[in-house]
């Protein structure tokens, strides 16, 4: 086991364990996105989950940092907050906030994340920026809607993770990435197996199950429009 | 290494070089006259194939036996195609700008007869009583070619030439010491890495070596994405054995086995001519199993990247070949560490590699006598825009922009003033004319709020709108952006829009101040150095250049007049001509109408901006004004038709 200082907590977690895991253990929310318990090398790509540690004059990703015994962190300096709230609005920049139809309305992250740091779902700052995606409907059970994603990659990594190879991939580049249901190696995903796992993990509701009658997932979905406003409000 | 195989190293070594030195004797020594032409790419697209062609149709017509030689390039692109004429009884003379017409005279006049043309002469390249040495050009004598130094001079699709001019002996020296040895020189040397972020290059080595795990690898990165700049493109092309040989000497310092040179496929040349010398070396045995005939085995191999910017950062670019995304990881682990496939790896820019033969053979200490204390050795500029000499620069780190630009490169052309030099690349900073007294070195630059970067240069004279400029080269990163994380994915776009939005006049209070915080929230809070270095073109210019920002903000003008938005031109009455209609045939738009007076003026609701009519209008009369902002033109209506 590794003690470390949370905030002026002593906390207990075990080695080899990353910062941010430990502090979730142990009741201590960091915003993040990108990280699931367990992956392996994470991306640290959604730059929310900043921590001050001491020693270091930067704030630090903690879900790329493992534990140390005697490490001093806090989590809530001014700075720290002050990148977490650029990072928000800047992914909240190019997300239609609609949560009264969307089927992550009360689950999601996002949501989570705007009361946390008592930012809301508005822009403060910015201005919001369209991109010029469609809705994907070409897969049988999925639905992929654009301007909902946070590119957090989850849904990559679990599907690799439960079929071995994804079914699913980042495609494009730059401002256009999105999820694609191609492939790593433009394999078509007529293989897909159902299970869902995808649209279980992500975070807010950009992935949904098509209507499928012997289908338990929760995120069953509407109907979509192209800008991905749900027609048909869930009850 | 033990003794016995440290002698025969030597011998078999020396039987080449032997070799390499009958054959480029019979090329330098005997009396044959030899003509020595550019063909890297850029001479390549001025014309150098027809001026070779010319030559050896001229040869032949007039049965004179001569030599001609393809080479690399010299770096002096402005003067392309550049040709070298040896002839006996002759130093070596240097022509630029040969044309095929040329090329013809200098075979009749030079080679039949003894007259060297002299009008088209740029120097000599060898001390002489005849003809003044180029050394007299501050182009010449200020630089110092550690990395060049043979680039331009030999064919380098014959390693033969690079092996007589002294090649491959620094390889030959490093097998017969310790590796330990070879990092001791690397560190003393203090050489830190051209690729960017000048990291001690001995140090890096020094992991590498250290790590116990087998397996490791030897990348070359010359992915080079940097638009303008192509130095390391130049010296693939130019010198490939030098960087290969330093590839060689790395590999057997560190212990590995396998090295990749990473070469964008976008340089279909560099790539045959790296592959070419990848497979002469190992026929003569310098790559390939037991090199020199010792223990020590190296299989070096070509990678074609695919080309995304990104993928030159050194975490994209392992992925990148291992056949996933170019998309960087958080570092660390270094690559040092964990690497291409998991293994330790050194990663060094094609600069970084080639330094390492003179390294070997004249001592750390030496390198170290050539830059300032903490920079040592040269930098390697490519040197674009409003600049006399363009081309590729080689010089002592230290020497300060002004000497570069004023001296070396011969300043801003046109007799216009200078304004600003944006250096480091895309992500680099624009400096203006109170920094040119800035010495040139990795530490100085950062300081200033450039970067050395990857050597790219871009002179701005007068007319350059700075906000203009850092919508430029926000445009670029933002394009190249891999997406991956959100500061630099989502954070560039607002940079860039934000900019957009000021060139065209609809800035707002508080954009300054909004471009400022994100910008530094992005240097921050990005994962890689794309994301890092993107906004520095955005607070060098704010921070120099505030004033032009508050002009186009609050007062809808634009200083240098660049922002079509912000600009308007109209006819100065008392000065256009009464009857002429020079500049009526030339708008587009056919905006321009005449007056009541018969002379000209502009419908400003049809003018598209273009400036023909500016360049139409004769100098004498001189008659088309361009203003900004806009509202200073005055409106004059059209008259009722009829
Ligand atoms: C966006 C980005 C692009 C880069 N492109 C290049 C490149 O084209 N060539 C290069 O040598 N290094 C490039 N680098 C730097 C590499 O990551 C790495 O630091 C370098 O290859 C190490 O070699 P050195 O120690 O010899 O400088 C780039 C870095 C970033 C962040
Ligand atoms: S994902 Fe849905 S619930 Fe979450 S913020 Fe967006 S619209 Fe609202
Ligand atoms: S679809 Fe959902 S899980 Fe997948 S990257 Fe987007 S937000 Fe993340
Ligand atoms: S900083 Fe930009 S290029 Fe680097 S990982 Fe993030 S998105 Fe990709
Ligand atoms: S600037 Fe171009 S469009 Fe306008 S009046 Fe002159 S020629 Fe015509
Ligand atoms: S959770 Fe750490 S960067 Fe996303
Ligand atoms: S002088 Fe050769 S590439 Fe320019």
């Amino acid at each position: 086991m590794v003690t470390l200082i949370v905030d002026n907590k002593e906390i207990e977690t075990q080695e080899g364990s990353t910062l941010l895991q430990a502090c979730l253990d142990n009741g201590i929310y960091i915003p993040n996105l990108c990280y699931l318990n367990g992956i392996e090398d994470p991306p640290g790509s959604c730059r929310l989950c900043f921590v001050e540690i001491e020693g270091y004059d930067q704030p630090r990703t903690s879900c790329r940092v493992k534990v140390q015994q005697g490490m001093v962190v806090r989590t809530n300096t001014e700075h720290v907050r002050r990148l977490q709230k650029t990072a928000f609005e800047l992914l909240l920049s190019t997300h239609h906030v609609e949560c009264r139809n969307c089927p992550a309305n009360k689950k999601c992250e996002l949501q989570r994340i705007a009361k946390f740091l008592h930012f809301g779902l508005k822009l403060k700052r910015l201005e919001p920026l369209e991109r010029d995606i469609e809705v994907e409907h070409e897969h049988p059970f999925l639905e992929y809607i654009p301007t909902r994603c946070v590119l957090c990659g989850k849904c990559v990594f679990v599907c690799r993770k439960r079929n071995g190879q994804p079914m699913l991939s980042f495609a494009k580049r730059g401002f256009d990435t999105v999820i694609s249901f191609f492939g790593e190696n433009d394999k078509p995903v007529d293989v897909c197996n159902e299970c869902y796992a995808c649209a279980e993990i992500c975070p807010v509701g950009a992935l949904l199950v098509k209507d499928s009658p012997n289908t338990s997932n929760p995120w069953k979905r509407g109907s979509f429009n192209d800008k991905g406003k749900c027609q048909t409000p869930l009850k | 290494m033990n003794l016995k195989s440290k002698e025969t190293l030597i011998d078999v070594f020396a039987s080449i070089k032997t070799e390499a030195e009958k054959r480029f004797g019979k090329i330098k020594g005997d009396s044959n006259q030899n003509i020595f032409i550019g063909m890297a790419t850029c001479g390549l697209a001025s014309g150098a194939i027809e001026v070779k062609r010319a030559f050896e149709e001229a040869l032949a017509e007039q049965k004179i036996n001569a030599r001609v030689i393809s080479v690399g390039c010299l770096g002096h692109c402005y003067a392309e195609p550049l040709v070298i004429i040896d002839k006996p009884g002759f130093p070596p003379i240097l022509y630029h700008n040969v044309t095929p017409g040329k090329a013809n005279l200098l075979v009749k006049a030079f080679l039949r007869g003894d007259d060297p043309v002299f009008e088209h002469v740029l120097g000599a390249m060898e001390e002489n009583e005849l003809i003044p040495t180029v050394m007299e050009f501050p182009r010449f004598n200020q630089e110092k070619r550690v990395v060049m130094g043979k680039c331009g001079l030999i064919d380098p699709e014959d390693i033969y030439q690079y092996i007589a001019q002294g090649g491959y002996s620094a390889l030959a020296k490093a097998l017969t010491l310790d590796p330990e040895q070879i990092i001791f020189e690397v560190l003393e040397s203090g050489l830190r890495g051209r690729g960017g972020a000048g990291f001690l290059t001995g140090k890096k080595w020094q992991f590498v070596e250290d790590a116990e795990e087998k397996g490791k690898f030897v990348i070359c990165n010359a992915d080079e994405g940097d638009p303008g700049a192509y130095m390391d493109r130049a010296i693939l092309e130019s010198n490939p054995h030098q960087v290969i040989e330093g590839i060689a000497i790395c590999a057997y310092a560190v212990g590995a086995k396998r090295a990749i040179v990473y070469v964008r496929a976008e340089y279909p040349l560099a790539v045959k001519i790296v592959q070419k010398a990848i497979e002469q070396a190992r026929e003569l045995g310098l790559l390939g199993k037991g090199i020199l005939e010792t223990q020590f085995d190296l299989d070096v191999t070509v990678f074609q990247g695919s080309g995304a910017f990104v993928c030159g950062e050194e975490t994209a670019l392992i992925r990148s070949i291992q056949g996933q995304r170019g998309m960087p990881q958080p570092r660390p682990p270094y690559p040092a560490q964990t690497g291409l496939w998991g293994k330790p790896t050194v990663i060094n820019n094609v600069k970084t590699l080639a330094s390492i033969p003179p390294i070997i053979e004249k001592g750390g200490k030496w390198l170290k006598g050539i830059g300032t204390k903490k920079s040592p050795g040269t930098a390697i500029f490519s040197v674009v825009g409003n600049i006399v000499h363009a081309g590729l620069v080689e010089i002592p780190m230290g020497v300060t922009l002004r000497s570069l630009v004023f001296d070396i490169c011969g300043g801003v052309p046109n007799q216009k003033r200078f304004k600003a030099v944006q250096i480091g690349g895309p992500s680099g900073g624009c400096l203006p004319e109170q920094f040119l007294d800035t010495p040139i070195d990795f530490d100085s630059l950062t300081e200033a709020g450039a970067m050395m970067g990857s050597g790219g240069m871009v002179v701005m004279d007068e007319n350059a709108c700075m906000i203009d400029v850092a919508r430029y080269f926000l445009d670029f990163t933002q394009h190249e952006s891999c997406g991956k994380c959100t500061f630099c994915r989502i954070g560039t776009k607002h940079l860039l829009d934000t900019l957009e939005r000021i060139t065209k006049g609809k800035g707002r209070d508080g954009d300054i101040e909004l471009l400022e915080d994100l910008s530094i929230d992005i240097k921050e809070g990005s994962l890689c150095g794309l994301g890092k270095t993107a906004p520095n073109p955005v607070l060098t210019t704010i921070e120099y250049f505030r004033d032009e920002y508050e002009a186009h903000i609050q007062e809808k003008r634009c200083p240098a007049m660049m922002c079509r938005e912000l600009t308007a031109y109209y006819i100065d009455l008392d000065k256009c001509a009464r009857g002429c209609d020079a500049c009526v045939g030339s708008c587009p738009t056919e905006s321009i109408f005449t007056t009541r007076d018969r002379k000209k003026a502009i419908d400003q609701t049809l003018c598209v901006k273009c400036g023909e009519c500016m360049t139409a209008c004769p100098s004498e009369y001189d008659a088309v004004r361009k203003v900004s902002p806009p509202e200073l033109a005055p409106k004059i209506a059209r008259p009722e038709e009829g």
